[in-house]
């Protein structure tokens, strides 16, 4: 299961491909077979269950394009005092 | 509109800022400036103070600036930024005053406003963006354009015995008394992104402790006049810019030494 989601702006991308280059899980690339309303190729997540959530995506993008969920953590047992 | 349904177990951990307005900016693919807005819009949602902010656009291509922060705006003259940041702080002084401004608007026509203010000790801050180049009127030679540098306007390179050296406005800054913290960083990666909005976040808070002046110079990318790709452009700039602008910060003082402490 993904850890991780992105939402996509599709409209707002201007196609830099700046979040393509910077994603560890190398999951983002520019559209082959369309444009959005810009006339850009705009990102898109070729494999969404690989998706950490690490939002270096978000930090690069220029025109704020990306929204981005990270499953939380499950609770964590409580210390064992030494 | 497509809906799409977030799983409960997931949290949101990057959302647009409020302090941005809905507006698709101008600005051309992989350009910094987006990247630098969202820094400052970020910052000011953090701090919240968002509702007694208010920004000052220069001339240059974020220029129209106002159109994209959520957050009340004035556009000066070219240059003039800090003059009239200066006149806004002083008659309002419980607002938090920004200028944005990039190297044409700042370490040309505007050199002497900024350096006035900054001896002052005015108590806004200033969001520098350099990219060594002017780019809204076609990539002329700036103050800041490297040595050897191609533009239309030193097509073989600028020439430092005829157009001097680029200027290093944070070193130039940070000399005077009245500069409470002067830093450049720069956003060509992640690690420098975050570096950068700590300090856009250090000088507003330098700004609310009424500390002095305060400035992030922040090296920045114009593939379009560069002639280059836009990973190219970022390729060039670490490579280039950063070896003639160092980062780090130039000024911190007493007082805002005490404030990285308490962070």
């Amino acid at each position: 299961m993904a850890k991780g989601m992105v939402l996509i702006d599709e409209d707002r991308c201007k196609g830099c491909g700046l979040c393509v280059t910077v994603c560890p899980q190398h999951i983002l690339r520019l559209a082959e077979d369309r444009f959005n309303t810009k006339g850009y190729r705009p990102v898109e997540v070729v494999a969404p269950e690989a998706c950490t959530g690490c939002a270096l995506c978000a930090t690069i993008c220029p025109d704020v394009v990306f929204t981005v969920y990270r499953r939380k953590r499950p609770p964590q047992p409580a210390a064992v005092a030494a | 509109m497509v809906t799409v349904e977030i799983p409960a177990d997931m949290e949101l951990v990057y959302k647009r800022p409020q302090s941005l307005t809905e507006t698709h900016t101008h600005y051309c693919p992989g350009c910094t400036h987006g990247i630098i807005h969202r820094l400052i819009a970020e910052v000011i949602d953090e701090l919240g103070i968002r509702e007694r902010t208010i920004g000052i656009a220069p001339v240059g291509c974020s220029v129209l600036a106002y159109y994209y922060f959520n957050m009340d705006f004035a556009e000066a003259a070219h240059g003039r930024a800090p003059a009239m940041a200066t006149g806004i702080k002083r008659v309002s002084p419980d607002r938090v005053v920004f200028t944005y401004q990039g190297d044409g608007d700042l370490a040309a026509i505007g050199t002497a406003e900024i350096i006035q203010a900054a001896n002052r000790g005015e108590l806004f801050t200033t969001i520098f963006v350099n990219n060594a180049i002017y780019g809204m009127t076609g990539g002329q030679m700036a103050p800041t354009t490297l040595p050897g540098q191609v533009t239309t306007s030193s097509p073989t390179g600028r020439d430092v015995e005829t157009a001097g050296f680029p200027m290093k406005m944070a070193e130039l800054l940070a000399v005077l008394p009245g500069a409470a913290y002067v830093t450049r960083q720069a956003v060509f990666d992640p690690r420098g992104i975050h570096r950068t909005r700590a300090a856009i976040k250090l000088a507003f808070q330098t700004q609310l402790a009424e500390l002095g002046f305060s400035l992030v110079e922040v090296l920045s990318t114009c593939n379009t006049n560069w002639h280059m790709g836009v990973v190219e452009a970022l390729e060039w700039a670490k490579k280039h810019m950063v070896a003639y602008y160092p980062l780090g910060d130039t000024k911190v003082s007493d007082g805002v030494r005490a404030l990285m402490e308490t962070r």
